[in-house]
């Protein structure tokens, strides 16, 4: 792969959300609405215009506060939302691993939903095969493999998603706070993991509130503050921004009210 | 062109998915049963027989006029009931995954596409209930146009995802829709030609009961296997073209709405 193209192009990327003032779930109350003078949004920039470039091999973090819109980026990066405004283009498969353990089907074994979550993230049964001990030895629930999820406690989900999403070398991984679960232990095995994957030419977007983490592992930083591309670049001067933050000089988010009739 | 290379290339990468999770499904429905997958055969065996037990003696019409009565019932029985089965599943399929669909990138119509798989994978076993009808009564079977019923349970398959479809999208928006099609299934029962023959009734309720897709499909099917006079050129017509138009109309509002799924999820 070339080295000079960016792998993920993010290009003036703007979501809106309409923040239905009341949600019409049903068609009696769109209809009450409706004849009670119009329905009304109001709208709100989760992103807004956000660009910028992540490069092969880059172990890029996300910062910012709670509702900075982290997320709602990823999750257009990993193509579950189409953004309002912009493009974003990707050049490599993903394997997402926003919220452990999303497609498990809780009612089947651990054997069973390796194969589920597996395919769900494009993945074939015969390579599911030839990668199912590994899988196993990485989850270390070799004894637990025909028990229901349901009987799991959360840690051993979380170990058991994250063998599955990691187990291939996807060209980008996305991370979303999935770190803060698990033991210490773990935890330790998760970054060596994904230091792994990193030496082996993954791109790797992480999520984290904890900042130690950041600056111990992501080599650039992107600062969102409310939607808005606060600052982008090496981490280390970055992040120490970051640490002086007051939140008063934060940049408020975009919001229109607008009305349908 | 290359949209539907394109289309085609994603769905061939996610058709371990689709397969997956039919087995799921299959697994799931049996679990903790102890006769298992038998109640897919011993389901509309029972159904059957309530039926003609309450046609033969409440209203002692025990299928006047119409031979092999319990065969011509279960024909109906099946096809109408794998219509019933998958586009009601497959209207609450989206929203049921929301979970997933909110956090990986999966091509959205997987889930009402799979419940339509396994609702005819689940109808082709009860088909043994079909068998088992054919032979406790004794029934004649045209073997020579036996397997041109292919073709109407192929085409009926495509209207009830097509169908699916539509719901799955409209489910999404408007809960509502669920209460609707639940009435409206139960009206299509009487509609649909499963426990009578509309040959025997005046010309309006007649010319009503044509302008039921299902009927057309469950007679057709009826045709070839009960009756051997095999497909006329109106009923290859009216199958092909309520199948197409459904698709057709599905797959428009389907792809038109999927974007904006998540956000009502």
């Amino acid at each position: 792969m070339d080295k000079n193209t960016p792998i993920i192009s993010i290009d003036h990327v703007s979501m809106r959300f309409n923040l239905a003032k009341e949600k019409h779930e049903s068609l009696k109350e769109y209809f009450i609405a409706l004849t009670h003078g119009g329905i009304r949004f109001d709208e709100f920039f989760a992103l807004k215009d956000v660009t910028f470039d992540i490069m092969p091999g880059d172990f890029y973090g996300l910062i910012g506060l709670n509702g900075s819109g982290k997320s709602t980026l990823l999750k257009i990066i990993s193509g579950v939302y189409k953004p309002s405004a912009g493009k974003v283009t990707v050049r490599g498969s993903i394997a997402p691993l926003i919220e452990l353990g999303a497609g498990f089907d809780m009612d089947l074994t651990a054997r069973e939903n390796i194969y589920l979550n597996g395919t769900v993230l494009g993945y074939t049964p015969k390579y599911l095969d030839s990668k199912f001990d590994e899988i196993v030895d990485f989850s270390e629930l070799k004894d637990f493999l025909d028990v229901p999820l349901k009987n799991y406690s959360s840690g051993m989900v979380a170990r058991l998603a994250f063998a599955i999403a990691t187990m291939t070398k996807p060209d980008i991984l996305i991370a979303d706070e999935i770190l803060s679960v698990g033991d210490f232990l773990f935890q330790q095995k998760c970054e060596k993991r994904m230091a792994e994957l990193m030496s082996g030419g993954t791109t790797v977007i992480l999520v984290s509130h904890s900042i130690e983490q950041i600056e111990r592992m992501c080599n650039k930083v992107a600062w969102l503050d409310h939607g808005h591309l606060r600052r982008n670049g090496p981490t280390a001067p970055i992040a120490a921004e970051y640490r002086s933050f007051n939140k008063a000089d934060s940049i408020p988010a975009e919001k229109t009210g607008a009305e349908t009739k | 062109m290359l949209t539907i290379k394109k289309s085609f290339a994603s769905f061939w990468k996610y058709r371990y998915l689709l397969q997956n999770l039919i087995t799921r499904d299959f697994k799931l429905k049996y679990r903790r049963s102890v006769l298992g997958v038998a109640w897919s055969v011993l389901n509309p065996l029972l159904t059957c027989l309530v039926m003609w037990a309450v046609f033969g003696s409440l209203f002692n019409a025990r299928g006047q006029g119409i031979e092999n009565f319990p065969v011509f019932l279960i024909i109906g029985q099946l096809l109408f009931n794998f219509f019933r089965e998958s586009t009601s599943m497959a209207m609450e399929s989206v929203l049921k995954n929301a979970p997933l669909l909110r956090k990986v990138y999966i091509p959205k119509y997987v889930f009402p596409l799979e419940k339509t798989c396994f609702a005819l994978v689940n109808c082709l076993f009860s088909f043994v209930a079909f068998l088992i009808v054919v032979v406790v009564t004794w029934s004649p079977v045209s073997f020579e146009t036996a397997l041109l019923a292919l073709y109407p349970l192929v085409m009926l398959f495509f209207f009830s995802l097509g169908i699916g479809l539509l719901l799955s999208a409209l489910y999404v928006f408007v809960r509502d829709i669920m209460h609707i099609w639940e009435v409206f299934c139960t009206l299509l029962v009487y509609g649909s030609a499963i426990f009578y023959d509309p040959r025997q009734m005046m010309g309006w309720v007649q010319a009503v009961i044509n302008l039921n897709p299902i009927y057309w499909y469950i007679t057709s099917f009826r045709s070839c296997v009960m009756w051997g006079e095999g497909l006329t050129a109106s009923m290859l017509l009216v199958d092909f073209l309520c199948a197409a138009v459904s698709m057709a109309l599905g797959l428009f509002v389907f792809k038109k709405t999927q974007d904006k799924f998540v956000l009502y999820m």
